[in-house]
């Protein structure tokens, strides 16, 4: 991808922001208004009790006490009509938000359920997460509260302008000379510091980086009795880390007392020329208190504004990556006027299919097999031959680059990718639970599935008594930290989960490597049963597990090296009766 | 916080100086408005221009000196902020690496990462801008106040009497959305979990054409949120408005009074303006010490969970004890444990390894074959029995001592973001040929070389490495530097049986003298083992030797059985 201009993609990203906004027209219209009437009511204020303090006369015994009541009646009128317009201001805000930012991270949910699986095995977990929490937050935030400080801030600063120059005009000259200066200045400061700041939230990102591994691995930390060392590490990234925060805060912090030196020095210019004037008979003493009044509401937004600015630009990046995300290439659609596979046989064919995850480097050569209706297909070769890769195939996980996989007689690039998959069980050799009951967990698959069919496929998959043993039983919630379940007890759970379903094909990718091996004996009778007349996938390092196959591919390299029956490969005495030998060396 | 005392104790005089600095600064900044009285009301009456501008240069001095002292003072501060951040970082994350793994399991890992980031993250920033705002505000409001009762202590009274006011309502505001606010970050957390399932997931929830379902699921969570955001947001919006209201009003009150007063002859115009100037300074100043009590809060909380671990007692001391003379290297007498104190993991547990011997352990998922391993290395103590290294109670031995006699590969082991090399070093002073070495007994020197040798870069948790490659990387940290006791905790599992059994091969070669224990599923990683212990349900229920067992243990005929078939008999003959 190009990278557009810096300006166009401002424009281009506030367009996209604005689709957002814009289902909410009447709402925005509505805080506009309270916006606009809320601050000219309180911009009045001064103006007011500075009516007031005229009606009160010059001292003793002169005070128009119906006058004075009258403005301070106002006063208290206009006060609290602007504050009650203020607090309608932020409800309306607040629900605008609340639109926008559900709205945006339905839509990212959306794009993440429709990626193809492709994408979470190029992105960390962490990283998706941070856009849908941390960076969708921040967009929201700014552009609903920030852009609105802004407009109230043009409002302040138009109004006290026009009352300065109501008031004399030539001390306004006066920050004709201040106003730029700190705007300038400003943005030089902005400028130097954004990179710190980016410094600042890289280190800190790698700090914390560091301290997830670490802690994660302490146990082999201990059990090397490297503590010290890694101590030191820690505290390497450490001292980088607080560096990077001071050199930030350094120059972050200069800006604060410098805008407001900035202000005072124009304090002093209106009060030095203020008083010329006065000698000169220009101004009255009145007319010098209220312009100082509001030439500290003028200059006050105009700090903010430059604050603001600062702020929107991480805005923007956060909006960047928001979108980005959303523009990722979801899964192709399926194809115009797939059918849907629907009364599924289970012959699976697979032609002359040639697959790489980067065009660069084609992963399966030319392959082809044949499965029939109820067979045991076994895939088995060394680590990182491409096992799992024909399996991404046959699932539509990715598309090959040639070739065609038929099930029964339907190409699979014709028929609906819903429809494929129902046609499949699998179990994978990453246990995937969420969090929830056990019941649920086994149910997954299943919509409206019975307590009974839950137990009865828990008992097939050997775990039932496990469950049963729980003080909970099947209601036990699987959490992160919850109860001591192990890794082989949770390969388990995923297979009672499987087995409920009712399905033609059934897919194990090393469903049983932390299982032992009677459990695993115990549970593959039971699957058996289950599985008469299916078409089943095995993949498997241990090869007494798969010896009954009736078809065992071989595969070294992506290329199928070997392809029959146990007794021809052994007769054969190729690559896979080496395999099947190394098992039983003692050493 | 007062935990943490002892880390701020040492900037005290630093932070003195700070906020003497930051002192002197804001009263600089308050005094400017009354000098610009002082020009209005004393000098221009007098025509003199050239007091005038004699006053406007110390008005700017009064500007310069505020700005030269809040440049330095806040420097000061994030530099002292930083300090006691680190320090207090330091002293957490050596804390969390020495606590026992009893301790950690209490704290639960995740939490001991947020602990580390999050909260000395927030602590830090609290530091800093305690010592900037949190004198700032405080002087602005005091001196505005004084300043005013100079000016008129009637008006002031009525000026005083609103803070308490604002002061409740900010009380209430904040008491009522505290705890709301921890509630959101509980559904936060969900959501986000949801999100992490669906990423995990991705295979499974497709494969299941769960999508429609998934995405009800976080609607339904999404939904709860953004309400909560509202609920939350709308309460805290009264802040706000509400004690900006509550100032105006006491402002509008000020003139109604004044006029009485004034018309009593109490007052004059000029002190009433004066008063309206002051108004606005101590009202921001009132709003910026509410921030400040929040902030303080906040960072309370963070500096409790901080000192909660820091606080934390040692755990697993060492114990004095005689050494026994005796030829085994390791002795398990009857050995009980268990985790959560309610059900056994281990019950009776006793075997004995010479020198140089190797045992396998085999047995059922969740039968507690870790859990010996766990036990062995100290990383949990027995509940009763006794574990004997080379004739010494392990609860005697220094643990550094103790560990260091140890290789192992833990089930599921991590690497991390580093070379290859680094990976095996694992921060010990290993050179490079031995290195090198055990990568090549660990049948790993093939793929390092495909890959690009010893620099590649491992990424986190060695996820550009497949489950084999990872095993044999681990199995080469472990061998690095030649232990006395190598432990290998179903280690093997992602290799195929080739390499497996060439590994055997050259570890029997290689590291004869090495006693070993190795936790497998496969008959084959175990069979040649000078003593094979079978475990169910965290008993013994045979112990022997390969030929032993086949006569005598059932349980192991039937995993030989079903893992060799008749393959097994012959190759016995073999």
């Amino acid at each position: 991808m190009h990278e557009p201009r810096s300006g166009k993609r401002k424009k281009y990203l506030l367009g996209r922001l604005w689709k957002y906004l814009s289902h909410h027209k009447l709402l925005i219209a509505l805080a506009l208004l309270c916006m606009l009437s809320g601050n000219l009511l309180a911009l009045l204020g001064p103006k007011l009790s500075g009516n007031a303090i005229d009606a009160m006369g010059i001292g003793y015994g002169s005070v128009d006490f119906p006058r004075v009541l009258y403005y301070v009646g106002l006063m208290a009128v206009f006060y609290l009509l602007s504050g009650v317009l203020s607090y309608i201001l932020s409800l309306l805000m607040i629900r605008l938000s609340r639109q926008v930012i559900c709205r945006m991270r339905k839509d990212v949910f959306d794009k993440l359920s429709i990626l193809p699986v492709g994408f979470f095995d190029r992105y960390q977990t962490g990283d998706i997460i941070s856009v849908i929490s941390y960076d969708i937050d921040t967009v929201n935030q700014s552009f609903s509260n920030d852009l609105l400080q802004v407009l109230q801030s043009i409002v302040i600063v138009v109004f006290s302008l026009a009352m300065m120059l109501s008031i004399a005009p030539v001390l306004v000259l006066v920050f004709a000379v201040t106003i730029p200066l700190s705007i300038v200045f400003t943005k030089f400061i902005t400028k130097r510091v954004r990179p710190l700041f980016r410094n600042r939230s890289k280190k800190l990102g790698e700090l914390n980086g560091f301290v997830e591994e670490m802690i994660g691995g302490q146990k082999t930390t201990k059990a090397y009795g490297r503590e010290k060392e890694v101590i030191t590490r820690f505290d390497l990234k450490n001292k980088e880390a607080v560096d990077a925060y001071n050199k930030a805060e350094y120059y972050g912090t200069l800006s604060g007392p410098s805008v407001n030196f900035i202000n005072n020095m124009s304090l002093v210019l209106v009060s030095v020329f203020g008083a010329l004037l006065y000698l000169e008979g220009g101004i009255g003493l009145g007319e010098i208190a209220s312009f100082v009044q509001y030439s500290r509401k003028f200059s006050g937004p105009i700090n903010e504004i430059a604050n603001i600015i600062g702020e929107l630009q991480s805005a923007f990046a956060a909006a960047e990556r928001v979108f980005r995300l959303m523009d990722e290439m979801p899964e192709k659609p399926d194809a115009e006027g797939a059918k849907i596979l629907d009364d599924v046989y289970g012959e699976v064919l697979v032609k002359d299919i040639s697959f790489g995850y980067s065009p660069d480097k084609t992963i399966i050569h030319h392959f082809s097999m044949k499965a029939d209706k109820g067979s045991l297909v076994a895939i088995v070769g060394p680590t990182g031959a491409g096992k799992t890769t024909i399996i991404n195939l046959l699932m539509r996980f990715y598309d090959a680059d040639s070739g065609a996989i038929y099930v029964d007689d339907s190409n699979i690039y014709d028929v609906t990718r819903d429809s494929l998959r129902g046609a499949y069980s699998m179990v994978l050799q990453d246990t995937w639970l969420f969090y929830g009951t056990i019941f649920e967990n086994i149910a997954y698959g299943k919509e409206n599935a019975t307590m009974e069919e839950v137990v009865q496929a828990a008992k097939a998959a050997k775990i039932h008594d496990y469950i049963e043993s729980l003080p909970q039983g099947y209601q036990t919630v699987l959490s992160d930290n919850g109860i001591n379940i192990s890794k082989g007890q949770k390969q388990l759970l995923t297979i009672a989960r499987a087995m409920l379903l009712d399905c033609k094909m059934l897919i194990l990718d090393e469903a049983t490597s932390n299982v032992d091996t009677r459990t695993e004996q115990q549970i593959q009778a039971a699957m058996r049963e289950l599985m008469q007349d299916k078409t089943c996938f095995v993949i498997a390092h241990r090869l007494s597990t798969i010896r009954n196959a009736d078809n065992i591919l071989v595969v070294r390299d992506g290329n199928i090296e070997e392809q029959g029956t146990h007794e021809e490969l052994m007769a054969k005495g190729g690559f896979y009766s080496k395999l099947y030998y190394a098992q039983f060396e003692t050493y | 916080m007062r935990a943490l005392i002892k880390y701020i104790r040492p900037f005290f005089a630093y932070i003195s100086v700070t906020l003497t600095i930051k002192f002197i600064a804001s009263i600089m900044e308050l005094l400017i408005p009354s000098v610009l009285a002082t020009i209005i009301d004393d000098i221009v009456p007098t025509g003199d221009k050239g007091k005038i501008f004699l006053w406007g240069g110390v008005m700017a001095l009064c500007a310069l000196t505020a700005l030269l002292g809040n440049i330095i003072a806040n420097r000061m501060a994030a530099k002292s902020a930083g300090g006691i951040t680190q320090r207090i970082r330091h002293d957490l994350f050596s804390k969390i690496t020495y606590l026992s793994a009893r301790q950690l399991d209490g704290f639960t890992v995740p939490s001991a990462i947020s602990r580390l980031t999050t909260d000395t993250y927030n602590l830090n920033q609290l530091f800093a801008r305690m010592q900037r705002i949190g004198v700032r505000g405080p002087i602005l409001l005091i001196g505005g106040i004084i300043i005013t009762l100079m000016m008129d202590i009637g008006l002031t009274l009525i000026l005083v009497a609103t803070l308490p006011v604002i002061a409740l309502l900010v009380y209430l505001v904040t008491k009522k959305s505290v705890p709301l606010y921890t509630r959101q970050q509980g559904i936060l957390d969900r959501m986000v979990r949801v999100v992490q399932e669906n990423i995990t997931g991705a295979r499974v929830i497709k494969a299941l054409s769960k999508t429609t379902y998934e995405r009800k699921r976080y609607d339904k969570v999404n939904n709860e949120l953004a309400d909560m955001e509202q609920y939350v947001g709308n309460i805290m919006a009264v802040t706000n408005p509400g004690s900006t209201l509550i100032l105006n009003l006491g402002l509008t009150l000020v003139v109604l009074v004044g006029a009485f007063r004034m018309n009593a002859g109490l007052t004059t115009s000029g002190v009433i303006i004066a008063f309206l100037n002051y108004f606005t300074i101590i009202l921001n100043a009132m709003l910026g010490i509410t921030r400040i009590f929040v902030m303080w809060s906040k960072g309370e909380a963070s500096a409790k969970r901080v000192a909660e671990v820091l606080q934390t007692p040692e755990d697993l001391t060492v114990l004095p004890g005689e050494r026994e003379n005796t030829e085994n290297c390791i002795v398990f007498e009857r050995v009980s444990f268990s985790y959560e104190k309610i059900r056994n993991n281990l019950t009776d547990i006793s075997f004995a390894l010479k020198r140089g011997e190797t045992l396998g352990i085999i047995g059922a998922t969740g039968s507690g074959k870790s859990t010996i391993i766990n036990l062995l290395m100290r990383f949990y103590d027995a509940d009763s029995g006794r574990i004997l290294i080379d004739g010494s109670d392990i609860r005697t031995i220094p643990t550094e001592i103790l560990r260091q006699k140890f290789g192992v590969v833990f089930q599921n082991d991590f690497l991390f973001a580093d070379t290859i090399e680094e990976n095996i070093r694992y921060f010990r002073d290993i050179p490079e040929k031995e290195i090198k070495q055990a990568a090549e007994t660990a049948q790993a020197e093939e793929f390092i070389h495909t890959v690009g040798g010893m620099e590649y870069a491992v990424s986190a948790r060695g996820n550009n490495l497949s489950g084999g490659q990872k095993q044999r990387l681990l199995i080469a940290r472990a061998l690095a530097a030649h232990p006395e006791i190598l432990i290998l905790d179903d280690s093997s599992s992602a290799l195929d049986y080739r390499t497996d059994a060439v590994l055997r091969r050259e570890l029997a070669r290689h590291h004869a003298e090495t006693t070993s224990i190795i936790v497998a599923q496969r008959i084959s990683s175990i069979k040649g083992a000078d003593h094979i212990l079978i475990l169910d349900g965290g008993e013994m229920i045979g112990y022997g030797t390969h030929a032993q067992l086949m006569k005598t243990c059932p349980v192991y005929q039937e995993i030989a059985e079903s893992q060799m078939g008749t393959a097994g008999e012959v190759s016995e003959d073999a």
